[in-house]
């Protein structure tokens, strides 16, 4: 007999409409993931029970898991849909749930806007102030060690796995999330963005900054790149009470 | 010249920005160097920039500065990148890229780029196919990740930096880089003159469509993969917007030549790069000698493997270029039928192995670990016991839209020259994977990261001339003009909104797809090529039969989008196919056992593509020229196909022999390690 995918997929028809749960069953095929079976419904966007429906919308592009854009939860747990194998998450052929991520509004369907993210790194002045894209010879020579550590942490895709995985992200509350306080960690790691340390210190001293970081710990669980989030909160923590305690000696 | 107005706003007393369209590397270098130059920029992106394909090169990026004391040069990178291209692309723009390459590597490390890096502190390089230099810079295997992530970066910096007037005031409300992301390119605004002043776009989250204004536009969209279906590309690079400027006129150079990598993994949705970095570190290309070799591979002992890549090319061994290697798998597998055996079904499988099992697990977990990840990821085995299995898929272009270059007295580059990076259509330049020029007839690993940088660093100022210099501002260009173009573009989603037809896009565009990957990649027969064509013209007509999806108003529409797409893609596959049907002869990646050999006299020239539209009775075509003129800035500049080779004269290519690549230089690195087993 044709092996068949079910899936049942929380939709909602655009921003700040009601969401709803429709069924789809589709053929099986090797390799298969998320998205092939996201790429099925659009082939034939028809239900279980044979309704024709518009197909289901969501965000798509490298997926080999380095985009950051294909988020959404899966079986309850919230990861990226391209390298959620099929014979993984439903060896028996399980319905698989998909559902948008909570944290952001939703535009359509299982595509939300993550573009608070992209604003936050703003905030946090997430970059190295370059003197310009000319020649200027090498850059500052760095540990192996170092470059270790700041390659873990620059692997960060904002996909937003962490965000909704902290329970202090929340309607209530403009926590800025542990990806963002992570990045700051990694430039202020680097010789040269070191020299800007303080002014990304102090981003994130004020309203939904660290502060608001309740230690639950889920985001390092849930990140699906393993950045040690919790170890850069903690050390990013040390130096913000560094600078809340001795910042005023150097003013 | 440039006297009536000023450099920061024009007579109407609006900014004068300049429009780039796409924001992976090539966009967001084009994007610093406009701002350096104090142009501001709109940056109208498909997907939020950090999310563009440039996210999943992996391997590295070139730069010779010869940190391990074997002789490399920007000389030797210019050899061997002319020699690899099969001595199709024009040298002065290659030779312009090699000299400025360590320094484009230096920049990258200033912003932060966490380079792997040797016990010293200093950068690490390691080797990449075409060369037995170790000259390719490398953030694991995540390179293009993170280059992407520093531009990135960069570009956020000039979001919050305020665009001054020409007394340094500051203007109200204006930065240097307002983003607009999520939005799609539809089409060029042309005026009277033939002269591109803006383009009109889509936004994906309401589908409204409106016209920017732009004082030049900046095409770095990207390749065009997604025409095959299932490659290592990202879904988004349809060529869609490449495909439009073509439509419009935009000359589009070499489309026959694609590159197909020799090694990713099978999968429903994609085929997934592994990167040549993981020969570059030592893994061995081989299939059992026994065709019905029963064990696993790992279990298989060395006595019972065939390195076929080392034993046929010695000199390169696994490292051969891409297009080479690609052949001897596809002949392994399709051919001799010596792919890796399945024991259940009974028959050989389109896979050889790639074997990094006996490699030293720090090495791999310091060095290919992003990589090895996504094969223990998508293939659902470890990588670090087992040899993986891989097979060829579509990668790159090296053909694209076709763009100029001022030469110098050096032979290099003119840099700032309005004409570096210029399309034929004035006011309209290209840069990154989108246009033609650094590749000639097959690109070399780890010199598209390098080539997407350096033609930003290229664009930027050649577009700043050009902003400087033309007679009119954009802003002075009749409102008409731009509300005729978006009416056109709104007409056509509305029309795309009513199609109501039995086919569905998707399903059209992967009949399409599996053609053009049969009888359009790695060897390619006239015959074959014919139907082909005969299929592109058929879909064609289907795609005026489509039934959209999706009839949603005023929101998120992806099917109607997808309509736009499919249409886009059959014309490239147009120019794409044909070329290869016009070109009798074989020359980098595109092979014609037919005619197995290169032919400088009759071939050695560009591939000049213009949109032949259909008129009275006649169907849409491809219009094949040997020369052309284009106008800009007043100036009329004639161009030729003939191709220039003044700095390395053309000979064929013989990778069997070490250093064959870089003889001219006569310089071989001692620590040459042909068989891979470094």
């Amino acid at each position: 007999m044709q092996k068949t995918v079910k899936l049942r997929i929380k939709r909602q028809d655009g921003p700040n409409q009601p969401s709803y749960w429709e069924d789809f069953a589709i053929a099986w095929q090797p390799h298969m993931n998320v998205v092939a079976a996201l790429m099925e419904i659009q082939k034939h966007p028809v239900t279980s029970d044979g309704k024709k429906v518009a197909p289901v919308v969501w965000e798509c592009v490298c997926l080999e898991e380095v985009c950051g854009s294909c988020t959404m939860i899966i079986n309850g747990k919230v990861r990226q849909s391209c390298s959620a194998m099929i014979d993984r998450i439903a060896p028996n052929g399980q319905t698989i749930t998909l559902a948008p991520m909570t944290k952001f509004p939703v535009i359509r369907d299982l595509m939300v806007d993550r573009s608070k993210m992209f604003e936050t790194l703003k905030r946090v002045h997430a970059w190295i102030d370059l003197d310009g894209s000319h020649e200027l010879g090498p850059g500052p020579r760095q540990s192996q060690e170092d470059q270790e550590t700041a390659y873990s942490l620059s692997r960060c895709m904002t996909c937003g796995c962490c965000l909704e995985a902290c329970p202090q992200v929340n309607s209530s509350s403009s926590f800025i999330g542990p990806a963002s306080i992570s990045l700051v960690r990694f430039y202020n790691l680097h010789p040269s963005g070191s020299m800007h340390s303080d002014e990304r210190l102090d981003a994130i001293m004020g309203d939904g900054g660290i502060e608001d970081c309740g230690k639950a710990q889920n985001c390092v669980e849930a990140c699906p790149k393993e950045i040690p989030l919790v170890d850069s909160i903690s050390e990013i923590g040390r130096d913000t009470t560094g600078r809340m305690l001795f910042g005023w000696l150097l003013k | 010249m440039g006297s009536d107005t000023s450099r920061a706003r024009a007579e109407s007393s609006k900014v004068r920005r300049v429009l780039v369209v796409g924001g992976g590397l090539a966009g967001l270098m084009t994007v610093v160097r406009l701002c350096e130059a104090g142009v501001p920029v709109d940056l109208v992106s498909l997907v939020p920039v950090k999310r563009s394909h440039s996210v999943c090169a992996q391997g590295g990026i070139n730069a010779s500065v010869n940190t391990k004391g074997e002789g490399d040069s920007p000389q030797v990178h210019l050899e061997e990148t002319a020699y690899g291209g099969d001595f199709l692309a024009n040298q002065p723009p290659v030779k312009g890229m090699c000299d400025a390459a360590p320094g484009i590597i230096y920049m990258l490390d200033r912003m932060g780029v966490p380079f792997n890096r040797t016990p010293e502190g200093l950068l690490d390089f390691r080797r990449f196919g075409g060369s037995l230099f170790h000259r390719t810079a490398f953030a694991g295997a995540t390179t293009g990740q993170q280059l992407l992530y520093a531009l990135d970066e960069q570009v956020r910096r000039w979001e919050t930096v305020d665009v001054e007037n020409e007394r340094g005031e500051r203007v109200a409300g204006e930065k240097m880089v307002r983003k607009y992301e999520s939005w799609d390119f539809l089409s060029l605004v042309i005026d009277d003159e033939g002269i591109c002043r803006g383009i009109v776009a889509q936004d994906l989250k309401t589908m409204s469509i409106r016209a920017f204004r732009g004082e030049a536009v900046c095409l770095a969209t990207g390749g065009p993969g997604i025409v095959f279906g299932r490659s290592t590309n990202s879904v988004i690079n349809t060529g869609t917007a490449a495909s439009a400027a073509y439509q419009q006129g935009a000359c589009y150079a070499n489309g026959e030549f694609v590159q197909v990598h020799p090694t990713a993994i099978p999968g429903a949705d994609k085929l997934r790069l592994i990167s040549e970095s993981v020969r570059g570190e030592g893994g061995r290309v081989w299939v059992p000698r026994d065709p019905r070799e029963q064990r696993p591979g790992r279990d298989v002992p060395e006595s019972a493997r065939e390195y076929f890549l080392e034993e046929k090319y010695p000199g390169y061994g696994n490292l051969v270029p891409r297009d080479i290697a690609s052949r001897e798998l596809f002949r392994k597998c399709f051919h001799d039928k010596r792919g890796v055996y399945n024991t259940k079904r009974g028959a050989n499988e389109n896979e050889v192995y790639l074997d990094v099992t006996h490699l030293p697990q720090e090495l791999l977990r310091k060095k290919l670990a992003g990589v090895l990840e996504i094969y223990e990821k998508f293939a659902g085995e470890d990588p670090y016991t087992n040899p993986m299995r891989v097979f060829p898929a579509v990668h790159y272009s090296m053909g694209g839209l076709w763009v100029d270059y001022e030469k110098s007295a050096n032979g290099s580059l003119v840099m700032g020259s309005p004409r570096n990076q210029a399309t034929n259509i004035p006011g309209l330049y290209a840069a990154g994977e989108v246009e033609y020029q650094y590749h000639g007839a097959n690109r070399l690993g780890a010199n598209s990261l390098l080539s997407c940088l350096w033609g930003g660093m290229v664009a930027g100022p050649a577009i700043a001339a050009y902003r400087n210099n033309v007679r009119r501002s954009s802003w002075d260009i009749p409102a008409s003009v731009f509300e005729k173009a978006e009416r056109r573009a709104s007409g056509e989603f509305d029309a795309i909104l009513g199609m109501d037809g039995d086919e569905n896009a998707y399903a059209l565009h992967q009949e399409l797809a599996e053609t053009m990957l049969v009888d359009c990649t790695i060897e390619r027969h006239n015959a074959a090529l014919d139907r082909v064509l005969e299929k592109v013209e058929e879909v064609a007509e289907r795609t005026a039969r489509i039934g959209v999806t999706d009839s949603a108003k005023g929101k998120t529409n992806q099917g109607a989008q997808y309509v736009r797409h499919v249409k886009n893609m059959v014309v490239l596959a147009r120019v794409i196919a044909q070329g290869a049907r016009n070109r009798d002869e074989s020359r980098g990646a595109h092979f014609k056992p037919d005619f197995p050999q290169r032919n400088d006299a009759d071939w050695q020239r560009t591939t000049l593509a213009f949109h032949q539209p259909a008129g009275s009775g006649v169907r849409e075509s491809v219009r094949y020229e040997r020369s052309f003129d284009y106008s800009l800035l007043g100036t009329s500049m004639h161009v030729t196909d003939e191709v220039d080779v003044s700095l390395v004269k053309p000979r064929a290519r013989k990778y069997e022999t070490a250093g064959a690549a870089s003889a001219a230089a006569k310089v071989t690195p001692a620590s040459a390690a042909p068989t891979g087993k470094s």
